[in-house]
């Protein structure tokens, strides 16, 4: 039964996206939809497969929710921060700058989050990984101290994401 | 107030905080002047423009009573393909040494746009 289970559905939580997402393009929702956005969310899983070796397990939903709102709510502020940085700060008086990232995290979804999230906020672009992934390059727009922006993002997001993987 | 005078507002005001944050992101693609800064201005400042265009668009779907979600999902895939496409802009930058070279990483060899067989990269430029 488990081994049934695990060849059906090798990933429930993209099953489960992949019905969620149709259901959504449809606009509206119908029995009919629904059904056949759950067989799609079975057959593409099943269909992609090999690009997926390994599934990330364990992942706290808890905590993936709440870090889903502090990034929501860093993103406003970072936008309102670029905007001022575009209006105000003249290009001599620019301060850019290169953070290196020493990296905790070692599964690949939780380094892409990581990499995403620094993008999507303040004043950074996660720009390059090192050769074996074990460092992240950051670029900053305009910071006088980059060690507190590295600071930030070490106990803002990689400790976050580190207690969401495990 | 009516509610559609209050929602018509909060959608007019939506548009006006979209199409704000949009122009402050060309303006920053315009006045910066080298390609990593340039990279900044669009790829955040655009993601909360998107939004309260979409939110606005979202908000006048239902005030007209044919309520839509497809907004939802624009939204998704915008905050999903964004850093995306500014890590490969920024990839081609660092490859193409048009900015500043980062420095070295502490524990690895180098970094992996820069980590290219130099023999090969030179026999593909002398092909062209």
């Amino acid at each position: 039964m488990a081994r049934a289970y695990q060849w059906l559905l090798p990933h429930p939580f993209l099953t489960l996206l992949l019905a969620v997402v149709w259901t959504l393009l449809q606009n509206n929702i119908s029995f009919g939809m629904v059904v056949f956005g759950i067989i799609l969310g079975i057959i593409i899983p099943r269909m992609t497969a090999i690009w997926w070796p390994d599934t990330p397990t364990g992942i706290r939903f808890g905590k993936l929710g709440s870090y889903s709102l502090i990034v929501m709510w860093d993103i406003v502020v970072a936008n309102i921060q670029v905007a001022w940085i575009v209006l105000t700060v003249p290009n001599a008086k620019l301060k850019p700058a290169w953070i290196v990232v020493p990296l905790e995290l070692r599964q690949p979804e939780a380094i892409t989050m990581l990499a995403g999230t620094i993008t999507l906020t303040p004043g950074t672009v996660s720009a390059d990984l090192s050769s074996e992934g074990h460092s992240l390059l950051v670029h900053v727009l305009h910071t006088d101290d980059p060690d507190a922006v590295l600071d930030d993002i070490k106990t803002r997001y990689e400790r976050r994401l580190k207690e969401i993987f495990q | 107030m009516s509610i559609e005078v209050i929602g018509t507002v909060a959608i007019a005001l939506c548009l006006l905080i979209g199409s704000g944050f949009v122009a402050v992101g060309v303006l920053g693609l315009l006045k910066f002047n080298d390609p990593m800064t340039r990279l900044h201005a669009p790829t955040k400042v655009g993601t909360v423009g998107i939004g309260a265009l979409l939110l606005a668009s979202m908000g006048h779907s239902f005030l007209i009573g044919e309520s839509s979600m497809h907004e939802l999902l624009i939204m998704a895939f915008l905050f999903v393909t964004a850093p995306i496409s500014a890590h490969f802009i920024a990839k081609v930058n660092i490859h193409s040494r048009s900015c500043e070279t980062p420095p070295a990483p502490p524990e690895d060899a180098t970094w992996s746009t820069l980590n290219v067989d130099e023999e090969f990269e030179a026999e593909v430029l002398d092909q062209r």
